[in-house]
C-alpha cells in the first residue's frame, strides 16, 4: 500500500450515512487547497458514497481501500 | 397600431424614444467556472419516515457542495418547532391541531406502523443500535452546512404558528411563486 503524507485524520468508524460525508466536508472547510485527509469508515456505502462525493466537490479521491469491512480514503482539497 | 400608441399604459413599459442602445455585455464567467449546483425538496410531511430522508438527503447535499433549500410546508411545519413550545396557534382548532400532533423534531410519528408510538420507538433503538444520525443531529448538520429552510407563509397562517414559534435560524416566509422560483433554477428537486 502506497503511504501517503496524510494532513488530517479523520475517525469515522461507526457512523452511518449521511454522517461521514458530513463530517469530512466539515473538517474540509478548515484545510487549504492541497492538504490530504485520511478518512476511516466502517459504512459500507461509504465506498460508492467518497467516490461520488469527490466527484461531486471536485476534491480529489487519491485512496480508496477497504480491509476487513473498515474502508479508508485519502483525499485531496481542490 | 394607434390605439395602441394611445394607451396611457404602453408608454410606462415601452418608453417610445428610449435609446435603442443594447447594454454592455456582462463580463461572461469564465467558463471553466461551473455554477454551483442547485437542489430544492419540499419537505410537506411532518412524519419521521419522510423528515429523515428529507434531512439526510439535505445534509449531503449541503456537504457536497450543493446548494440545498428546504420549502417546509404543511405538516412539514411541526418538526421545526421550538423545543419548549407545546400548544400553537390561537382559536380552538389551532390549538387542537397541535395537541393532536405534538409539534418538535423530537416527537415524529411514522407514516405507517406507528401503533401509538411503538414504531417510531422501535426506530430510535434500532436507529442507535446501528449509530444512525437522529432527526435532530441531522437538523443540526444541515443548519451547521447552510441548508436554508424557507417556512410557507400559507402554512403558518392556517396553523396560526408565528415565526418566534420556529427554530431559530430558518429564513424568512415565503409563497408558492418563490417555491417555483427556486424549483425551476435547481437541478433538482424533490417533493418529500
Amino acid at each position: 500500500m502506497a503511504l501517503i503524507q496524510v494532513d488530517k485524520v479523520l475517525d469515522a468508524r461507526g457512523l452511518a450515512c449521511p454522517m461521514p460525508i458530513v463530517k469530512t466536508a466539515q473538517l474540509m472547510k478548515t484545510m487549504t487547497a492541497g492538504q490530504t485527509l485520511e478518512v476511516v469508515s466502517t459504512d459500507a456505502g461509504s465506498i460508492k458514497d467518497f467516490a461520488a462525493w469527490s466527484r461531486t466537490t471536485g476534491n480529489l479521491l487519491l485512496e480508496s481501500s477497504s480491509d476487513a469491512a473498515v474502508y479508508r480514503f485519502v483525499l485531496q482539497k481542490a | 397600431m394607434t390605439l395602441v400608441a394611445e394607451s396611457p399604459f404602453v408608454s410606462t413599459l415601452t418608453p417610445p424614444h428610449a435609446p435603442s442602445v443594447a447594454p454592455d455585455p456582462a463580463p461572461a464567467a469564465a467558463p471553466d467556472a461551473p455554477r454551483t449546483k442547485q437542489m430544492v425538496i419540499v419537505n410537506w410531511s411532518g412524519e419521521l419516515d419522510r423528515i429523515w430522508p428529507t434531512l439526510i438527503l439535505a445534509s449531503a447535499a449541503a456537504a457536497s457542495g450543493v446548494q440545498c433549500k428546504v420549502f417546509v410546508t404543511f405538516w412539514g411545519l411541526l418538526p421545526f418547532v421550538k423545543d419548549g413550545v407545546r400548544v400553537t396557534g390561537d382559536g380552538w382548532m389551532q390549538k387542537m391541531l397541535s395537541i393532536m400532533q405534538r409539534p418538535g423534531i423530537d416527537h415524529l410519528k411514522l407514516s405507517k406502523m406507528n401503533f401509538l408510538g411503538m414504531g417510531p420507538w422501535m426506530m430510535g433503538t434500532l436507529r442507535k443500535q446501528y449509530q444512525i444520525a437522529s432527526p435532530r443531529e441531522l437538523l443540526e448538520a444541515c443548519q451547521a452546512l447552510g441548508v436554508e429552510f424557507i417556512p410557507c407563509q400559507m402554512s403558518m397562517d392556517m396553523f396560526g404558528l408565528k415565526r418566534d414559534d420556529l427554530i431559530e435560524g430558518m429564513a424568512d416566509p415565503a409563497g408558492a411563486a418563490t417555491a417555483i422560483e427556486i424549483m425551476t433554477e435547481a437541478d433538482a428537486s424533490l417533493f418529500i
